[in-house]
C-alpha cells in the first residue's frame, strides 16, 4: 500500500477513479438537469453557466448526461470484468489445481478463445441478441476471462506444492475449501491487476460498440453513444463530442495508471530493488 | 404496386432510380431554383461523385433490391417505360404502347435503334427473356408479383411485343419500368451466381467500368446512348459507410452529392462556404411513417381507442422534434403529391380531452386513481416495437410514450434487430403496436397492405385489417385504367382509413438531397431532381476531374 | 527442433476444430435464417424461391449436419458463397485482406519502432521524468477511443487544414497515376489511419519492453558486464537490449487479434475497404458464410502468428536451445 502511495501516477489514477465512483453514486445530486429531458429550443448551446458542457442536438444537458453515463461506464466496466474474473478464477483454479486432462481441456479452450479477435466475436453476438447494457456486460465477460484464468492457474501451480496446502489436505480439507481459502487468496494479486486493466478495456469496448450502433442504446446515456450521437453535429458543436471523449480518456487512463502501479507493487522481481 | 421497404434505406438516393418505377424514392420539388447560366453551351467532361452508405449487392436487375444496387442498375439499364418529370409514364425502350381489349392487353412498340453496351442489338427477345426470369419460381426476385398477373407474353416481331393479362391490372403498365436484361449474355447463366452481377452490360446512359468492393463503382458515359450522349463523362459511386465521414467528404468537395439528414439540412449547411458550393433541395419523400396496431388485440379492435390515441399524439411535435420541421402530418395511406390523395381528409387536432372522452366511452377509466387507465382490473399498457438503427423512429416512439402517459396509457418501447423484428414479431403477429414506415411507388395501388386476403404469414396486412368496403374499393382501383374512376376509389379509401385508424398515421418526411453547384441543368420537377441527369453538365472552366 | 515443430503443429488440430466450432456456434445463435432477410422485400413471398435458397445454402438440414458439411468444405478452403451477392466468400475476403494486412503490418512497424526506444529509455531511467511522461503519453494513446481520435484528426487535418484526404485509400484518378504517384497517393491516404491504428498499441509494447528490460538489467551477466567496466551504453545496447527484445517476439503473435479488432473501427470511419469492414457488413446482413469465414481465418492468422513467434523464439533464444 505504501508503495502504491509513493507512486504518484497510480495515486492519481486511484483518486480519479474514486471521484468517478462518487459522482456515479450521487448522480441524482451531481447532475444539474434531467439527463434525458429533451428541449429543442436549447439545442446545441455551447458551454455556459446553466449548461456546464453545453447541450446536444436535442437540447439535453451534456454534463448531466455524462454524470449518468459515468454510472453506465463504471457498471459495465466492473460487472463485465467481474463476470470475466469469476469465470477466469473458476476455470483457472480448476485447471491449476487438478492438472492433467481438466487442465488440458480448459487451457486449450482458453487458447482457442484467445485466437479470435474479441471484437469480431462480440459484434457477431450483439448484432443478433441486441445491444442492451446487460447483453454488453455478458458478452464482454464471456470474451475476456482467458487472461485471468491463465494467471490464476500459474499462481496455483506454484502454490499447490507449498506446505500449507499439504497441511490443509492432511487435515482433511476439501478441494473446494483449499482452493477458496488458500490458493485463490494467495494468488489473487495478478488477477487484481488484470481486473483493473480489464475495466479500462471494457469501457473502451463499449465505446467501440457504440460506434457501430451496438453499444448502450439511447435514451440511456453512455460516453460512447454520446460521441456517436454527437459526431453528426460536431461541425456546429465541438463540445458535443469533446467532453464525453475526454471522460473516456481520463477514466481509462486512470484505470491503466492504477493497474500499472499495482503491477509494480505486486511484481516480486521489482520489489527486490 | 406497392413496394414496401424499410425507409431506412431510401434517404441517400434521389435520382438514379427514376428509370425503375418500382424503386423510385422521391418526388416533387418545392424548391424551384434557376441557376442555369444563360448562354452557356453544355460541355462534356468531368465526373459526378455520389456517395452511399452501403455497397451494391448485385447488378442483376431482377435481383437488385437494395438502394445502392438499384441506383447503379438505374443508370446502366433501361425499362420499357419510365416516369417523366411530371410523374407521367412515357416510353423508354418502348417508343409507344397501345392498351387494348379494355385493358387486358398491352402492345409495346420497341425502339429499333438501341444497342447493348457490347454492340449487340436490343430486341423483343430480351424483353421476353427478362419476363421469363421474373416469373421463374427459382429466381428469388422481389419483383415477380406484378408479372404473375400476366397470362401470356408474345413476340409479334423483333420490335413489337404483346402482353396479355389474366384480368385488368392497371399497375401493370408501370411495372414495365423494370430494367430489361440482355438475353444473349444471360441465357445460360444462373442469375444467383453469374459474373454478370459484377460486370453488367445494359442499354443505359452509362456503361459499367469498374467495381472495387466496398470502395467505389465507376461508370463511364455511353457515347451511343439512344437519347444522346450524357454530358458528364464519369459517374462515380463512392461507398462511405459512416454518415459523418460522408458529410466531411462533402465539406472537402470530394463528394458532389448526398442526402442530408434534417439536422444537417437545418443546422450544418447554412454556412457561406456551403452556400457558395452546394445547392440544397427539399421535397417530400414518397413514403410515410406510422404506428400500426395489432387489430386482433381486443383493446385495439375498438375503433374508439384507436381514434383516442390519434387525438392524444401531437404529430406536429414529432415533426418539430424529430424532423426539425422537415416533414408534414400524414393523414392516410397516400402522400400529398399523389393523385390518389384526398385533400378533404383533415388531420385531427391534438386534443387530450377528446382522447380521454373517447377512452372512457370505450370503458377505460382510472378507477383506482393511480394515474393509469384501467378496465376490468387491468391497466392499459402496451409495447411499441420498432427496428434498430433508425434514430428517428426511436425518438418518435419516445414522444408517443410521453403523450400517451398524459392520457393514462402506459407505453413501453422495444427496439429490435431488423431480421428478428420481421420474422419473429411481424410475421408471427407477436406485437401490440409497431412503429414502421412504408416507402411507396408512384402507383397508388395498396392492395397488399390493406386487403383482407393479405394477412397470411409474410404478407403485408400484418395488422390484420379487414373491411369489405375497402376490399371492394382496392379491387376496383386496380382493375381499370380510367384515372378518374381510380381517383374516386382511392379518395374513398383514404377517407375510410383515416376515420378507422388501423394505423396511427404519423408523418411524411422530406428528402433532402444536395448537389455541387458546378453542375448546371439540375432542374426541380415533381419527380425530384435526377430525372434529367444526362442533361447535367459542368462548364469547362469549373470541371474538377480530367479523364 | 523438428520434433518440437511437429508437436506444436499436432497441437493445432484440436485448436483448429475448436475455432471452427465456436465460429459456427456464434452465428447460429440467431433466430431466423439469413435467407429470410433476402426475401424480406417480397410481398408475394415465393416459397419456392425461399426453399431454393435454403437448399443452395444447406439451411434445410439439421445443425450438426450443416456443421460437418461446412467443416469438410473449409478443409479444402471452400468457404461457400456469400448470402449477400452469391460470390465465393474466399474471393470476397481475398479482396479485402491485403489492405488490412498492409495497414496492420505498417502499424506494427510504427508501434515497434516507437515503443521499443520508449520502453528501453524508461527502463534505464526508471522513475525519471521521461519514464513518467512517456507512461502518461502511451496510456493516453491507449485510452482514446479510436473513432473519437479519428474524428478529431479528420476534422482538423482534413477539413480545416486540407492536408490529408478525409477517407478512402486512393484518389479518383488513381488509375492514371505513375507507379510512384500511386504509392504516394496511398501513403497520403494512410497517414491518419496509421496514426489511429498505431497509437493504441504503443502502451502495450512499450510497457512490456520496459518490464522486460528491467528484468534483464537485473540479470547476473549484466552485472558481470558492468563489473568488468564496460561502458553503460555497451552494456545496455550491446547486451541487455538483445535479450530484452526476445519476449517481444512472443507478443507480436499475441497482438494480432487486437490489431484485427481495431481494424473494424478505423476501417469503418476512414472508409477503408478491408477485412474489418467486411466483417461488420456481413454481421449486419447476416451473411453467415462470410462471418464464419472471417472468424475462422482471423483466428487462424493469430494461430499462425503465434506459431511463427514461438518458432522464432525457439530458434533465437540460446537458453531454450541449450535446455531443450
Amino acid at each position: 500500500m505504501k508503495d502504491l502511495i509513493k507512486n504518484k501516477l497510480a495515486l492519481f489514477g486511484a483518486s480519479t477513479i474514486l471521484v468517478m465512483i462518487i459522482i456515479a453514486l450521487l448522480a441524482p445530486l451531481t447532475a444539474t438537469h434531467d439527463p434525458s429531458a429533451i428541449n429543442i429550443e436549447d439545442a446545441l448551446t455551447g458551454p455556459c453557466r446553466t449548461h456546464l458542457f453545453g447541450t446536444d442536438a436535442l437540447g439535453r444537458d451534456i454534463y448531466s448526461r455524462m454524470v449518468y453515463a459515468t454510472r453506465v461506464a463504471l457498471s459495465i466496466g466492473f460487472i463485465a470484468v467481474g463476470i470475466a474474473a469469476l469465470l477466469g478464477l473458476f476455470l483457472g483454479s480448476l485447471a491449476g489445481y487438478y492438472g492433467g486432462k481438466v487442465d488440458g481441456i480448459i487451457m486449450r479452450f482458453a487458447d482457442i478463445m484467445l485466437c479470435f479477435p474479441a471484437f469480431f466475436l462480440m459484434l457477431s453476438v450483439i448484432a443478433v441478441v441486441g445491444p442492451s447494457i446487460f447483453n454488453i456486460m455478458i458478452v464482454i465477460g464471456l470474451t475476456s476471462w482467458m487472461g485471468m484464468a491463465r494467471l490464476i492457474r500459474a499462481e496455483i501451480l506454484s502454490l499447490k506444492s507449498r506446505d500449507f496446502v499439504s497441511a490443509s489436505k492432511a487435515l482433511g480439507a476439501s478441494d473446494g475449501y483449499i482452493i477458496l481459502r488458500h490458493l485463490i487468496p494467495n494468488g489473487i494479486a495478478p488477477v487484481l491487476v488484470s481486473f483493473v486493466f480489464g475495466v479500462a478495456g471494457a469501457i473502451l469496448t463499449e465505446a467501440g460498440l457504440s460506434f457501430l450502433g451496438l453499444g448502450v442504446q439511447p435514451p440511456d446515456p453512455s460516453w460512447g453513444n454520446m460521441i456517436m450521437d454527437g459526431k453528426a453535429v460536431m461541425g456546429v458543436g465541438w463540445w458535443v463530442i469533446l467532453f464525453p471523449g475526454l471522460a473516456i480518456l481520463i477514466t481509462v487512463l486512470a484505470f491503466n495508471l492504477l493497474g500499472e502501479g499495482l503491477n509494480d507493487v505486486f511484481n516480486p522481481r521489482l520489489k527486490r530493488q | 404496386m406497392k413496394r414496401p421497404r424499410s425507409l431506412l434505406q431510401s434517404s441517400y438516393l434521389f435520382f438514379a432510380n427514376v428509370r425503375r418505377p418500382l424503386c423510385i424514392g422521391a418526388v416533387f420539388l418545392f424548391f424551384l431554383a434557376s441557376y442555369a447560366h444563360a448562354g452557356d453551351a453544355p460541355s462534356y467532361g468531368d465526373a459526378f461523385v455520389s456517395a452511399s452508405i452501403g455497397d451494391a449487392r448485385t447488378l442483376v436487375p431482377v435481383l437488385a433490391s437494395d438502394s445502392a444496387s438499384g441506383s447503379i442498375v438505374g443508370l446502366v439499364f433501361n425499362g420499357l417505360v419510365k416516369y417523366d418529370k411530371d410523374i407521367k409514364l412515357v416510353g423508354d425502350l418502348a417508343k409507344s404502347w397501345e392498351i387494348k381489349n379494355g385493358g387486358l392487353t398491352i402492345i409495346f412498340h420497341l425502339r429499333d435503334n438501341v444497342r447493348w453496351h457490347d454492340g449487340v442489338k436490343f430486341t423483343a427477345e430480351d424483353v421476353k427473356f427478362t419476363y421469363e426470369k421474373l416469373i421463374d419460381p427459382v429466381v428469388p426476385t422481389p419483383y415477380s408479383g406484378d408479372f404473375k398477373k400476366i397470362k401470356r407474353l408474345e413476340i409479334i416481331d423483333d420490335y413489337t411485343i404483346k402482353v396479355v393479362y389474366k384480368e385488368i391490372f392497371s399497375p401493370g403498365l408501370a411495372s414495365w419500368g423494370m430494367a430489361i436484361m440482355p438475353e444473349h449474355l444471360l441465357r445460360n447463366e444462373d442469375l444467383l451466381t453469374t459474373d454478370f452481377s459484377r460486370h453488367p452490360i445494359g442499354t443505359g446512359p452509362y456503361r459499367f467500368k469498374r467495381w472495387r468492393s466496398g470502395d467505389r463503382i465507376d461508370l463511364v458515359s455511353n457515347h451511343d446512348y439512344f437519347e444522346h450522349r450524357p454530358y458528364i463523362d464519369r459517374y462515380i459511386y463512392r461507398i462511405i459507410p459512416d454518415p459523418t465521414t460522408m458529410f466531411l467528404e462533402l465539406q472537402t468537395e470530394s463528394v458532389d452529392s448526398m442526402g442530408l439528414s434534417p439536422l444537417q439540412y437545418k443546422r450544418l449547411t447554412d454556412t457561406s462556404f456551403f452556400k457558395q458550393r452546394f445547392q440544397k433541395f427539399k421535397y417530400p419523400a414518397f413514403g410515410y411513417t406510422y404506428m400500426g396496431y395489432n387489430l386482433k388485440d381486443k383493446r385495439f379492435a375498438d375503433k374508439r381507442v384507436r381514434q383516442a390515441i390519434n387525438y392524444a399524439v401531437d404529430k406536429e411535435e414529432i415533426i418539430d422534434g424529430v424532423l426539425f420541421g422537415l416533414g408534414r402530418v400524414c393523414t392516410g395511406p397516400f402522400v400529398p403529391e399523389s393523385w390518389a390523395y384526398n385533400k378533404d381528409v383533415k388531420a385531427t387536432p391534438y386534443d387530450t380531452d377528446k382522447a380521454r372522452e373517447l377512452l372512457s366511452e370505450a370503458g377505460w377509466i382510472d378507477s383506482d386513481k393511480d394515474g393509469w387507465l384501467d378496465k376490468d382490473g387491468e391497466i392499459f399498457e402496451f409495447t411499441i416495437l420498432t427496428n434498430q438503427g433508425n434514430g428517428q423512429r426511436k425518438q418518435t416512439a419516445e414522444i408517443i410514450q410521453r403523450r400517451l402517459k398524459d392520457v393514462g396509457i402506459r407505453v413501453k418501447i422495444r427496439v429490435l434487430e431488423w431480421a428478428v423484428f420481421l420474422k419473429e414479431f411481424i410475421d408471427k403477429r407477436r406485437f401490440e403496436a409497431v412503429l414502421l414506415g412504408w416507402g411507396l411507388s408512384r402507383d397508388p395501388d395498396c392492395y397488399d397492405i390493406w386487403h383482407s386476403s393479405k394477412t397470411k404469414e409474410g404478407e403485408f396486412n400484418f395488422v390484420g385489417y379487414a373491411n369489405s368496403d375497402i376490399d371492394w374499393l382496392l379491387e376496383a382501383g386496380r382493375s381499370t385504367f380510367d384515372i378518374e374512376k381510380r381517383k374516386n376509389a382511392y379518395h374513398v379509401i383514404h377517407q375510410i382509413l383515416y376515420d378507422e385508424q388501423p394505423y396511427l398515421f404519423l408523418y411524411v418526411g422530406d428528402a433532402l438531397p444536395v448537389v455541387h453547384k458546378r453542375f448546371r441543368g439540375v432542374e426541380a420537377a415533381p419527380i425530384g431532381i435526377g430525372y434529367n441527369f444526362i442533361d447535367w453538365y459542368a462548364p469547362k472552366a469549373e470541371q474538377r476531374y480530367r479523364q | 527442433m523438428i520434433g518440437y515443430i511437429l508437436k506444436r503443429i499436432l497441437n493445432l488440430i484440436p485448436v483448429f476444430i475448436g475455432i471452427t466450432l465456436i465460429s459456427f456456434a456464434v452465428i447460429h445463435l440467431a433466430p431466423g435464417k439469413p435467407t429470410d432477410l433476402m426475401m424480406e422485400m417480397n410481398p408475394k413471398a415465393d416459397y419456392e424461391a425461399q426453399e431454393r435458397l435454403d437448399e443452395i445454402f444447406g439451411l434445410d438440414r439439421p445443425l450438426h449436419v450443416q456443421y460437418l458439411t461446412w467443416l469438410k468444405k473449409i478443409l479444402v478452403l471452400d468457404f461457400g458463397i456469400s448470402f449477400v451477392d452469391g460470390r465465393p466468400v474466399l474471393k470476397k475476403i481475398a479482396e479485402r485482406m491485403p489492405v488490412t494486412i498492409l495497414i496492420n503490418v505498417l502499424a506494427l512497424i510504427i508501434i515497434i519502432s516507437v515503443a521499443v526506444p520508449i520502453g528501453v529509455k524508461s527502463a534505464v531511467a526508471r522513475g525519471g521524468l521521461f519514464d513518467k511522461a512517456s507512461t502518461i503519453f502511451v496510456f493516453a494513446g491507449f485510452a482514446m477511443p479510436s473513432f473519437w481520435l479519428a474524428l478529431i484528426l479528420m476534422s482538423f487535418f482534413s477539413v480545416r487544414l486540407g492536408w490529408f484526404p478525409v477517407s478512402g485509400i486512393t484518389s479518383l484518378d488513381f488509375e492514371n497515376f505513375s507507379i510512384f504517384g500511386k504509392i504516394f497517393d496511398i501513403a497520403h491516404h494512410l497517414v491518419l489511419p496509421l496514426i489511429v491504428a498505431s497509437i493504441g498499441g504503443l502502451a502495450g509494447f512499450s510497457r512490456y519492453m520496459r518490464q522486460s528490460m528491467l528484468g534483464v538489467l537485473e540479470e547476473d551477466y549484466i552485472r558481470t558486464a558492468r563489473a568488468k567496466g564496460l561502458d553503460e551504453s555497451t552494456v545496455i545496447y550491446g547486451h541487455a537490449l538483445k535479450n530484452a527484445l526476445l519476449p517481444i517476439v512472443t507478443i507480436l503473435g499475441l497482438s494480432i487479434p487486437g490489431l484485427i479488432s481495431g481494424s473494424v473501427i478505423f476501417e469503418s470511419i476512414f472508409n477503408i475497404p478491408g477485412m474489418g469492414r467486411l466483417m461488420v457488413e456481413s454481421v449486419f446482413t447476416r451473411d453467415y458464410n462470410t462471418v464464419m469465414a472471417g472468424l475462422v481465418l482471423s483466428a487462424l492468422l493469430t494461430l499462425l502468428g503465434n506459431l511463427i513467434a514461438d518458432l522464432t523464439y525457439f530458434y533465437i533464444d540460446p537458453r531454450i536451445k541449450a535446455g531443450g
